[in-house]
């Protein structure tokens, strides 16, 4: 086993100045979500919009804050497809059952 | 007969290239990440089968706070990586202040967000098992995604406390500081869905 020493042995990719512009990118992504909740456009644009932006914010933390883009790229081939695959699996199986659920409602 | 005096096996190559506990941490967050979709998607389940769906959250106050409140969650993501930055640069007080500083971020997010929860008890009299809406689901729903979340930021807290110690007394190494910030990032992400599913389209201007 290789002793190490304080410094971290694998290459440095990702500098302070690209976290602050993530940081700024992630403001920004919020703002305008929250810009969109005040202007109140149609339920199926907003959500549409406020998930985009999620997925856009959360792959931004993945890659840069959480250093993923920098591993190797099995890591992420591992990880990240098997979860995909179960969150789609998930809203195939419940979101037309909700749908379903709504429209038999007595009134 | 020659005897095998060592194995042909060395031990092999690592297939991710990254140490046991950054590889235990992924699956731990890979695994909560499920967690996190089943309950947003109980949430969505609900919200679509239940057509008086209430919608409690003023433009101001009540979303002006939760924005200041995903504010805090963001820069202390950003202050955790800086964090994690100066600790693999061998600048341990560096890295303790940052850490630090990522702590006041979260505790000022879970203080924000338990006076948020007291006025929608106290004042709006919403609970998990009763609201004034007629709309029992809202608060179980509600109460149960934010409070896991809540419960996530509280442990994350503990553990940076931990972290920020040890690395104040020359203990731990600068994987050790990375786990930590791929747990507290991990937090901060979950935020990044429940923030919009939960309040911006539960908003009232």
């Amino acid at each position: 086993m290789s002793t190490h020493s304080e410094a971290v042995d694998h290459i440095e990719t990702a500098s302070t100045k690209s976290f602050v512009t993530v940081w700024f990118a992630l403001l920004f992504m919020t703002g305008v979500e929250v810009v969109l909740a005040y202007l109140q456009p149609p339920v199926l644009i907003f959500l549409t919009a406020l998930v985009g932006l999620s997925v856009i914010k959360a792959a931004l933390i993945i890659a840069y804050f959480m250093h993923l883009k920098f591993e190797k790229l099995s890591l992420f081939l591992t990880l990240f497809p098997m979860l995909i695959l179960c969150i789609i699996l998930m809203l195939l199986m419940f979101m037309p059952d909700s749908n379903r659920a709504l429209m038999m409602r007595t009134p | 007969m020659a005897t095998v005096t060592s194995s042909v096996w060395t031990g092999g190559r690592s297939p991710y290239a990254v140490n046991s506990k950054k590889f235990g941490m992924w699956l731990f967050i890979i695994s909560d990440a499920l967690t996190f979709s089943a309950l947003l998607m109980a949430y969505t389940y609900v919200r679509l089968s239940t057509p008086n769906w209430p919608t409690p959250f003023q433009f101001s106050p009540a979303i002006i706070f939760s924005t200041v409140m995903t504010f805090s969650l963001l820069s202390s993501s950003l202050t955790m990586v800086m964090g994690v930055h100066a600790m693999n640069h061998g600048n341990r007080k560096a890295a303790v202040r940052w850490i630090l500083a990522t702590m006041v971020c979260g505790a000022a997010f879970v203080v924000l967000h338990l006076s948020e929860w007291l006025k929608l008890i106290h004042e709006e009299h919403v609970t998990p098992f009763d609201n004034p809406w007629g709309v029992p689901l809202f608060g179980g729903t509600f109460f149960a995604l934010t409070g896991l979340h809540m419960t996530h930021v509280i442990i994350g807290l503990i553990y940076l406390s931990i972290i920020a110690f040890g690395v104040g007394r020359g203990k731990f190494k600068a994987e050790d500081v990375e786990v930590s910030g791929l747990y507290w990032h991990f937090v901060d992400l979950v935020w990044m869905f429940i923030f919009p599913l939960v309040y911006l389209m539960s908003a009232k201007v």
